[in-house]
């Protein structure tokens, strides 16, 4: 199946902006991971967590592997970690299935995001 | 065939072709990242014409108002001009001082009639500028009749502005403005939303116009404004706002009070605490978020994970130049 099939599957933007919320509020609620995000500036990381979710969700996109590289890297340096990775993976699952989408739809998805893992860690 | 005008020159635009297509093909040089009006890295503004309502998707209501759209998926349907957003210019305007009023020891109320027509909303920020180049910004505390402005004015100690507009301005005197400035103001598309103000200290100011604006447009849905301040001396126009949670029934004010003498009918505590403690789920709200920019990031993330939408949360943290 093509990226952008699954992307009309989902919904599209709208499906996107309706994750977008859902998605970064547990993020940030997250015992586990949400001091990755202390202090940062709310809409610009919104922005990037739009952007993440449109790439996870095959959408148009302009992903590039060194920009995930480049925009982790300060974070891999304070020990951001493979478990962290998983916490993220796991909220996206919970998010897609609280808007009700099917199981194998969140799977595709998760695969896109799981793609991005050894780009994120700098490996 | 529409033509965009940017920079002084004028571009065609070709059929099917989106704005920021057409300037690339001219090689102008505009940010962009995604060309799908996802990513918003080419907002642009409109200065002149219309752009389809089909480009402003996603920007919040007040962008949109001021003619925020995205280039890359923006056909247009009749000639613009275009400008990149934050790219205007500069135009300043000349003001008259015609009132003076202290509102309390920290906070003076300064009127200001403008000399050309001035478009504003209650809530944006406008620069002043004192003839020697110095400049600060403040909030619009209301626009009254005849063109003039209402500003508060706290003295802030080794401040050098606001120690000489306490000190030694005169009403009568001639001062610049340029803006209006920023997002946080009210726009009545949605009259029966749940409005929560969150001001501390002249962060009052801006919540105050919101609020007169809201009133005087019909709002329906209820208003709850809190001010904090550290103590009791520091409130001001409490008379005014509890006659006006009195006479309307939509309308809550809740003075809150951080420091250690917390007279009867008065929160103890800051003013968001007393705001989240209240209302545990935001969802539906708009949120305005005015003064300390501690106060007002802590609150927006708070405000957030309580079920508010990041594009509802309105905000205009001061930041203090002395």
């Amino acid at each position: 199946m093509s990226n952008a099939s699954l992307f009309e599957k989902l919904g599209g933007e709208a499906a996107v902006d309706a994750a977008v919320d859902i998605f970064y509020r547990k993020v940030l609620g997250d015992d586990r991971i949400s001091h990755w995000f202390e202090g940062i500036d709310m809409d610009k990381q919104a922005v990037k967590q739009k952007a993440f979710l449109t790439y996870a969700f095959g959408g148009p996109n302009n992903y590039t592997g060194m920009d995930m590289r480049k925009g982790h890297a300060h974070l891999v340096e304070k020990g951001l970690g493979d478990k962290d990775f998983d916490a993220v993976v796991e909220l996206l699952g919970a998010t897609l299935k609280e808007l009700g989408v099917t199981d194998d739809l969140i799977s595709e998805v998760a695969a896109t995001a799981e793609a991005t893992r050894n780009d994120v860690l700098g490996r | 065939m529409s033509k965009v005008g940017y920079e002084g020159q004028v571009y065609e635009v070709l059929d099917d072709e989106s704005v920021l297509q057409c300037l690339h093909r001219n090689r102008v040089a505009i940010p962009s990242s995604c060309g799908s009006g996802i990513c918003q890295s080419c907002l642009m503004r409109v200065t002149e014409g219309k752009v389809p309502e089909s480009s402003q998707k996603g920007l919040k209501k007040s962008l949109k108002k001021r003619g925020y759209f995205l280039a890359c998926i923006c056909r247009p349907e009749g000639d613009l001009e275009v400008a990149l957003a934050g790219d205007e210019i500069v135009h300043r305007i000349a003001v008259r001082v015609v009132d003076k009023h202290k509102m309390n020891d920290q906070i003076l109320r300064l009127r200001l009639e403008c000399l050309e027509s001035f478009e504003h909303k209650a809530g944006q920020f406008i620069n002043l500028h004192r003839s020697d180049g110095l400049s600060r910004s403040y909030s619009i505390a209301d626009s009254l009749p005849d063109n003039i402005l209402e500003l508060h004015v706290e003295y802030l100690s080794g401040g050098k502005m606001s120690t000489w507009i306490h000190n030694e301005l005169q009403v009568v005197d001639l001062l610049e403005i340029d803006g209006p400035h920023g997002d946080c103001y009210y726009s009545a598309n949605d009259q029966k939303q749940n409005l929560l103000l969150i001001g501390t200290g002249s962060g009052l100011a801006p919540l105050v116009g919101i609020l007169h604006d809201a009133l005087s447009q019909g709002h329906q849905g209820n208003i709850h404004l809190f001010h904090g301040v550290l103590d009791f001396s520091r409130l001001y126009m409490v008379d005014e706002l509890s006659q006006l949670a009195d006479t309307h029934d939509n309308v809550f004010y809740t003075r809150c009070i951080s420091g250690d003498v917390v007279p009867d009918g008065c929160y103890a505590g800051f003013a968001n605490s007393a705001a989240l403690e209240q209302y545990s789920s935001l969802a539906g709200w708009r949120l305005f978020l005015c003064g300390h920019p501690d106060m007002v990031k802590d609150t927006r993330k708070k405000a957030f994970l309580a079920g508010a939408s990041l594009q509802e949360i309105y905000s205009d943290p001061f930041e203090f130049s002395r």
